[in-house]
């Protein structure tokens, strides 16, 4: 006779998160998707103001060995009130830095849902979901909606009438 | 056309915008449900004000009383949550209404051309002739496929 059969538990994925603040929204993002956190003061690289009239998102500039990296402004490309930003999220395999006002806790998400079919907009290139935390709805950014392949084109143009002086390509910082 | 084949008698639910009231097919309503929070976050859907949880899923409000009545609603009694089907996927949506809700046994006239897209068809129930709304047309909306998972990623699920 064979007993019962016992049923393997089912081993709950998680993603470990970043909850942060931009203006007075609190998002999300996947901590595996930030390379670096940085206060704005503690960015070196020398970023330069880039003014380019379609993306009031973007401000500034820094190199990073051969690369760009651009910095979105989060409470603007959100479309939030603009807010006192303190902190830089270095984005892992991205050229964008996120401009964030701060970091509310690292936590863990174990579902994601798939933002609802009726939101029918950009905000499908800015959210990979949406998870449930204590009780509350937050947005789960997905990095590469920063900027897109053309907005980083627009960019790359602008940048190129600049002379930037470069960073070295790995210098410290607080990697997550 | 005979009348007979003009008419389809349906269950419908009744709802209550303002002053006016408004049908929907039944096969159509999820549940009847309490006001609760509205969660708010960034997006450009202007239909759309927020989310709902739901036993831990979030439906979107859409509050289509503008649209129908050309005023927003003052009062919310219930939300009624709707279903729409979009490609392979149900999407619920939660329309906020502002009386009781009535489930009725109706024949209805279908939409013609001049109706507007809203507009699925036509009831008449208590002397009065009530639009039976089409969801799809009145709510925006697109088609959410699954997405794949990646190992040790928690999957969206719709």
């Amino acid at each position: 006779m064979q007993l019962g059969a016992t049923r393997k538990a089912q081993p709950v994925r998680t993603e470990q998160i970043i909850l942060f603040r931009a203006s007075s929204q609190v998002l999300a993002i996947s901590s595996a998707s930030v390379q670096e956190v940085r206060s704005i003061e503690g960015l070196s690289g020398s970023p330069q103001e880039i003014h380019e009239p379609r993306l009031p998102k973007v401000r500034h500039v820094f190199r990073r060995g051969e690369l760009n990296l651009y910095v979105v402004n989060a409470a603007v490309h959100f479309g939030l009130r603009p807010s006192q930003a303190s902190l830089i999220f270095l984005l892992r395999r991205l050229r964008t830095a996120l401009l964030v006002d701060g970091i509310e806790k690292m936590t863990t998400m174990t579902r994601l849902q798939a933002l609802p079919g009726a939101f029918c907009h950009e905000e499908r290139g800015w959210y990979r979901g949406l998870t449930v935390l204590d009780q509350n709805v937050v947005p789960v950014v997905d990095p590469a909606g920063f900027l897109t392949a053309e907005e980083l084109f627009v960019l790359d143009a602008a940048a190129s009438r600049l002379a930037m002086p470069e960073a070295p390509p790995n210098e410290m910082g607080l990697n997550v | 056309m005979s009348q007979t084949e003009q008419l389809d008698a349906r269950s419908c639910v009744l709802l209550r915008l303002g002053e006016r009231r408004f049908a929907l097919a039944a096969e159509h309503i999820a549940e009847l449900v309490a006001p609760s929070r509205v969660y708010r976050f960034a997006h450009r859907t202007p239909e759309i004000e927020g989310v709902i949880l739901r036993r831990g899923r979030v439906v979107p409000v859409c509050d289509v009383a503008e649209k129908l009545t050309g005023k927003k609603l003052t009062y919310r009694r219930f939300y009624l949550v709707a279903m729409r089907r979009r490609g392979t996927q149900v999407d619920r949506v939660a329309l906020p209404v502002s009386g009781e809700c009535e489930l009725i046994n109706a024949d209805l006239t279908p939409a013609s051309e001049s109706d507007s897209p809203h507009v699925a068809g036509w009831l008449s129930h208590d002397g009065e002739v009530i639009e039976v709304l089409n969801l799809d047309a009145l709510t925006p909306g697109t088609s959410v496929e699954p997405t794949l998972a990646q190992p040790g990623i928690p999957e969206a699920h719709a």
